[in-house]
């Protein structure tokens, strides 16, 4: 009888081992000096935002919970790291840890109270919050306030952006397909039932949004440690962003972590291919957004995961996909 | 003392006129969200746009205000009726969050377009109404503060009697009731909610002229905070509520205002936020707004 644990645990090393094989070849291509640093700095921020994506998706894909302020999380971690570092001169590993612990806490802290608000609400509630973290940050001087945080030691490296990406792709997918991962999914559908059948949702939601908080606090570390600058605007820690990450989520599919890299990947990628027309980009993307909720509400991978069904699925059509599934 | 106190009545006299403003647009989204549920992110843009629209009537085509406040309405109430037949009615039987996320991707289409059509700088706005102030004792008013409030109110009545003494504005509360029982008693409910929309429009639009005609200038980004604002005033009144919306415009205004006159003017966009975390942690239904049973 196959156990869910002996499962997730050959699933972990799968992805461990088959995570090396790109590495390998990205590293042997910028050891050889076949791939420009540039190249370089855009797969690192490509892992960066499949971390933030994927981190999201835990949120709102899997939970159910819409929130739109994640790049508020992704702020904290950024500029307490930033901060710890230069400042402080502390270890890279301890700082990014501790920016993720922080705005794990501050999740916990605007979790509590918000997440018994119900779609629309909460979505607003978040967005305003996300907003507030901003706003606080930018009237802080001693991290720079408006004109940003500059200065920042370059620390991060493509190794570090691909251990983090592994890692949250890990410990997402493994808290999935759990139990706990379960209860999340039933959350989502149907959020009194699973509280009438002892699902505790409140539990549930809080420990997604503090997890989810965490990697992008994390995430945000990587990342200012790698532009070496952050500024407090709605473009990069504010609305902006956390509606970038919403757009990647979406294009992937909602639930699908397969989804996530991919999007996150694709939409990393293709702003800085189509550099040259990147005044049109601000309106490519909404047309893309409201695009994908009219004619494809589920993303590129419909909810789904890559696996041997879906696969099956895409060839033979829907019928092939559904093993055992009675008619 | 009495020099604060005096401050204070003065702030919330500029309150006052601001807050008008802001009731105009959270009408639009109180009357949208109490008919067919859903959270019109675009409507700050469409404030924005019928800036822009009566700015380029009154330069390009030399009109004078008021004409130029009523092509704008129009124009913005077209505007409203298209982007709900293009984005939002295909949405209609979908998930909450579907029609979500279009409505934040309508509003960022528009900014966008704005941007695009009209250039991200700040236009100035022009004068068509020479300014002058208006003493009433130690306190003042500017003339301008006195049209906004004039209009706000004036379309305010309108609106009110629109809803409560005509045909269409029975139509329109009994779609917001129940939109099945509405069509089952021969309600042409598409028909209902697109007027919705061009009315909650055409309110927001002659917002957005008042507005540039007293901060003098309109940008493609302009409807962002007043928009959110405007939201978090709707939700305070009581989302789907009229009167609340008017409340929690007022309301607004004035403690955005309160802020500002204690000197932490950097914080006024974040007490807006912190107005709606208040409200939706304590009060979620808001000021004025029925206690619903949540439905699962």
């Amino acid at each position: 009888m196959p156990d869910a644990r002996t499962d997730n645990l050959k699933w972990t090393i799968v992805v461990i081992l088959a995570a090396m094989t790109p590495y390998a070849l990205i590293s042997f291509l910028a050891i050889q000096d076949w791939m420009l640093p540039y190249y370089l700095q855009i797969l690192g921020l490509c892992c960066i935002n499949i971390t933030l994506v994927v981190s999201l998706n835990l949120i709102n894909g899997f939970t159910g919970q819409f929130s739109i302020g994640h790049a508020g999380f992704m702020a904290i971690g950024a500029y307490l790291a930033a901060a710890l570092t230069k400042y402080y001169h502390m270890p890279f590993l301890i700082s990014t840890l501790s920016g993720g612990l922080v705005a794990a806490f501050i999740g916990i802290l605007i979790g509590l109270p918000t997440l018994r608000l119900r779609g629309d609400y909460l979505a607003i509630a978040t967005l305003g919050f996300g907003e507030i973290i901003r706003v606080v940050i930018l009237n802080t001087p001693s991290v720079g306030g408006p004109t940003g945080f500059a200065g920042i030691p370059k620390l991060t490296s493509f190794g570090h952006a691909y251990l983090l990406v592994v890692l949250t792709v890990l410990v997402v997918r493994n808290l999935v397909n759990s139990d706990h991962g379960r209860a999340c999914v039933a959350i989502r559908e149907d959020e009194l039932a699973s509280e009438t059948l002892g699902i505790n949702t409140t539990y549930y939601k809080v420990c997604v949004f503090a997890i989810g908080a965490m990697f992008a606090g994390m995430a945000g570390s990587l990342l200012a440690h790698y532009m070496q600058f952050i500024a407090p605007t709605p473009s990069q820690i504010g609305f902006l962003k956390s509606i970038d990450l919403l757009i990647m989520l979406v294009l992937g599919g909602l639930g699908s972590i397969t989804g996530s890299v991919i999007a996150a990947t694709f939409l990393t990628i293709l702003p800085e291919a189509l550099r040259q027309f990147a005044q049109y980009r601000m309106l490519v993307y909404p047309v893309l957004l409201i695009a994908i909720m009219l004619f494809r509400p589920s993303g590129l991978m419909g909810g789904r995961e890559l696996s041997i069904d879906f696969l099956k699925s895409l060839f033979y059509g829907k019928r092939a996909g559904r093993e055992g599934e009675v008619a | 003392m009495q020099w604060q106190l005096i401050m204070v009545a003065q702030q919330l006299i500029n309150g006052l006129a601001l807050g008008s403003v802001y009731a105009l647009i959270a009408l639009g989204y109180t009357m949208v969200y109490g008919i067919i549920k859903l959270i019109n992110f675009a409507h700050g843009d469409i404030y924005m746009l019928g800036a822009y629209f009566g700015f380029y009537a009154i330069t390009r085509f030399h009109l004078p205000l008021l004409p130029a406040i009523l092509v704008s309405m129009a124009l913005a109430a077209i505007l409203g009726v298209t982007i709900e037949k293009i984005a939002y009615r295909p949405l209609r039987n979908s998930p909450r969050i579907t029609a979500l996320i279009t409505a934040i991707g309508v509003s960022l289409f528009l900014e966008s377009a704005a941007q695009f059509v009209f250039g991200a700088n700040f236009r100035p706005f022009p004068q068509v109404i020479p300014f002058s102030r208006i003493q009433l004792g130690p306190l003042f008013m500017t003339n301008r503060q006195l049209i906004m409030l004039g209009a706000s109110l004036a379309l305010m009545v309108i609106l009110q009697f629109i809803v409560m003494y005509t045909k269409i504005g029975k139509a329109m509360r009994a779609v917001a009731m129940d939109k099945d029982a509405a069509r089952l008693m021969g309600i042409n409910v598409d028909r209902v909610i697109s007027f919705t929309f061009a009315v909650g429009s055409s309110l927001a639009a002659a917002g957005g002229i008042l507005v540039g005609m007293y901060y003098n200038r309109i940008d493609p980004y302009m409807g962002i905070m007043p928009g959110l604002k405007a939201f978090v005033a709707a939700v305070l009144g009581g989302i789907g509520v009229i009167p609340g919306a008017m409340l929690g415009g007022f309301l607004m205004g004035a403690a955005e205002n309160m802020v500002v006159a204690f000197g932490r003017s950097t914080l006024r966009d974040a007490v807006a936020f912190a107005i709606l975390i208040l409200v939706l942690l304590l009060k979620p239904s808001g000021l004025m707004g029925k206690e619903t049973a949540e439905k699962a």
